[in-house]
């Protein structure tokens, strides 16, 4: 067994070094890397989510905390802050340390900011002035402001939901997209690799010398399993990358362990998929003996990868819960992409990820089989391209 | 090393193309096999069912008396009529590969590669990049890649072809030695005069099959005899009257004549003294590259 195995390891080290050696591979993973750790700054300042910070001076300070209440209620994330007097106050404003400036006694109060106020806060002021006014009343007409309040508070209309819609965090949304681009990119890269490599063995001859010492399944198998090793390794320095810049900066705020089980689907996945389609990639390319001819067999193939990403990054953001998705993304070749962008966005039933991993598990035999088939039979006879049907028949 | 290479009724067909026809011969340790032949006879499909890149329909090949398998496959140097390296690899680094992948250890690998591509004089182009090596050189590195993992059998499918004539003279020199240490070599060429100086034995292939098999000597001696006769003073057609002789030639006084095995020469001379005089009158030996245009003339005519 162990001979058998040595020039499978020979010919994959020997993948592992060409493709490594590359300089596209390390600008790629740069790239990629970069890509994926701006993709969280960027969009934190896109939504513009941060909490907004607003100042109050020692004369009206005591408003700091209902303003931070009614904030809270209206949805605005606010942070307060107490500043020295009105000057410095304005100061910061103008530096944009501060979003907001409240100015004057409790009493008749003033927001003072640099362009314009932002509608959020406007809501949490006008909030809180209407709060202040009904108080005012309440106490006028000899009542308990706060027992006002807490029956109002109370006051609550009840929702029956007959079928309560998922609620996806906007993060888990924006994992899931990164997710989908990086196995989908991941999957045609080093599927093509592996295409290419094949048909250069062909074009440049040499597979005839290694046939004459190693046979055919041997030489297959060490390509895919050297080339996938070398992808592997770069999704995992990129999504595990991201995933760790993600979380230090904050940009990331759901819990960690969602989002290193992100990154663990998004390899496992990886590895699913890339064999499935390497096997048939290769299987495929080994019908050509040039270069040229490699799109005319491995488009239709990528074409199996393309459509479900497509339809899984716009469809899923804007309804996570799509029936034709969630059926798609259980059979093998359209898992690969839609599997890992669903278990980013959550709630996925065991059920569904066991049957997804199981079908693509079943699968790979059957396509070692067939793929190893149809090269043997395909791979020493250059010229014309050799129909599939003859690779299939001839042994 | 008492190695030995039996190919032994080999048949083979494409579709309904006859390529090999109970193709049938041997090369015994320490011996060089020539394999010569028209294009599309056979040659190189004989050699890819010896490598077992094809496989045969009928027939087998054996070493040392066993079928040959793949273990004692990678002991065999190969040089594909297709000539094939990849392209964007190191000379160096290839060649490792290409030992390692035969069976050989990094540290002997590595040393076996030094010494070939120091002797066939591509040491300087150690770590180039094959694609970027004249023609000549990567013909010089195809035939390391035959020689890295130190073969135990050399089969060469035209070796010689698109080398320059100092190659021709190392690898002429390197196939000898090969021989010497007892390596059976089999190659095929085109190059008749270079097939008949340098080997022991050589096979003729017409339509797939071997048509005619052995050493110089046993080649000819089934072969008709030549006769070279230069007598001035004979009337043309003066050898007309003996019987079985053929007029091969007539250059001025010079004739060529062919005589059936069991004729006695002397009694060409004897009437070719009746003309008069006798310059000169010699037996002239069939070389290789008559006895190949017989035999093709032969399928010709046949």
């Amino acid at each position: 067994m162990s001979s058998a195995w040595q020039p499978v390891a020979l010919v994959a080290r020997r993948e592992i070094t060409t493709r490594i050696r590359a300089k596209g591979f390390r600008i790629g993973t740069l790239v990629l890397l970069a890509l994926v750790v701006a993709f969280p700054v960027v969009l934190r300042i896109a939504t513009g989510s941060s909490a907004h910070s607003v100042g109050f001076t020692s004369q009206n300070a005591s408003l700091a905390r209902a303003f931070a209440a009614v904030a809270t209620v209206s949805g605005a994330n606010v942070q307060t802050a107490t500043v020295a007097d009105q000057a410095s106050g304005e100061q910061q404003v103008r530096a944009g340390t501060l979003d907001a400036l409240v100015v004057g006694s409790s009493g008749s109060v003033q927001v003072v900011v640099d362009h314009s106020l932002d509608e959020g806060l406007r809501a949490a002021f006008t909030a809180l002035t209407r709060q202040q006014a009904l108080d005012a009343q309440v106490r006028h007409l000899g009542g308990d402001p706060a027992q006002v309040s807490a029956a109002v508070a109370s006051a609550q209309v009840e929702v029956a939901t007959l079928e309560p819609a998922p609620e996806i965090n906007g993060q888990r949304i924006a994992l899931g997209i990164v997710t989908g681009v990086l196995i989908y990119l991941s999957l045609q890269t080093w599927g093509q690799f592996v295409a290419q490599g094949v048909v250069e063995e062909k074009s440049s001859r040499v597979v005839e010398l290694l046939l004459s010492t190693i046979r055919p399944w041997q030489l297959m198998a060490g390509k895919v399993l050297g080339i996938g090793q070398v992808g592997l390794v770069q999704i995992a320095i990129v999504a595990g990358g991201g995933a760790i810049a993600g979380l230090v900066t904050g940009a990331l705020t759901i819990p960690a362990s969602a989002v290193a089980g992100t990154v663990v689907w998004l390899v496992v996945w990886y590895l699913l998929g890339f064999f499935s389609y390497a096997l048939v990639l290769a299987a495929a390319s080994s019908l050509v003996s040039r270069q040229e001819e490699i799109a005319g067999v491995v488009g239709p193939i990528l074409m199996l990868l393309v459509v479900p990403y497509v339809l899984g990054i716009s469809i899923l953001p804007s309804k996570p819960d799509s029936r034709l998705i969630e059926v798609l993304s259980l059979i093998p070749l359209f898992s690969p992409t839609l599997m890992p962008i669903r278990l980013a966005f959550g709630d996925v039933p065991v059920w569904q990820i066991g049957l997804a991993v199981a079908l693509v598990v079943l699968m790979i035999p059957a396509l070692v089989w067939l793929s190893g088939r149809i090269y043997r039979n395909a791979v020493l006879r250059t010229g014309a391209r050799v129909r599939l049907r003859e690779a299939l028949r001839s042994s | 090393m008492t190695s030995r290479l039996e190919v032994d009724a080999v048949s083979k067909r494409y579709g309904d193309v006859v390529a090999l026809r109970e193709m049938t011969f041997d090369v015994h340790a320490g011996e060089l096999f020539g394999f010569v032949g028209s294009n599309g006879a056979g040659k190189t499909t004989t050699m890819r069912i010896v490598l077992g890149v094809l496989a045969a329909d009928r027939g087998e090949v054996r070493w040392d008396g066993r079928p040959i398998d793949l273990e004692s496959r990678r002991r065999i140097g190969y040089m594909p009529e297709e000539r094939g390296l990849y392209p964007k690899m190191r000379v160096g680094e290839q060649l490792v590969y290409l030992a390692r992948l035969h069976g050989q250890p990094p540290t002997v690998a590595k040393r076996s590669v030094r010494a070939w591509i120091e002797r066939l004089g591509v040491a300087a182009h150690r770590d180039d990049e094959v694609q970027k090596l004249s023609l000549g050189n990567q013909q010089r590195v195809q035939l390391a890649a035959a020689l890295v993992h130190d073969p135990a059998l050399l089969v060469l499918d035209e070796p010689f072809s698109g080398l320059d004539p100092v190659a021709v003279e190392i690898m002429s020199e390197v196939l000898r030695e090969k021989c010497a240490q007892g390596v059976p070599v089999l190659f095929s060429s085109h190059q008749l005069d270079l097939v008949q100086r340098l080997c022991d034995r050589v096979g003729i292939v017409r339509g797939g099959a071997m048509v005619a098999c052995g050493s110089g000597d046993e080649l000819r001696s089934g072969a008709s005899t030549q006769l070279v006769v230069d007598a001035p003073d004979a009337s043309p057609g003066w050898a007309r009257g003996l019987p079985g002789v053929t007029v091969c030639a007539q250059d001025g006084t010079r004739t060529v004549l062919e005589l059936p095995p069991d004729l006695d020469d002397q009694l060409v001379l004897k009437m070719a003294l009746s003309t008069g005089r006798v310059r000169e009158f010699a037996r002239r030996l069939p070389s290789l590259a008559d006895l190949f245009r017989s035999v093709v003339s032969e399928e010709t005519a046949g």
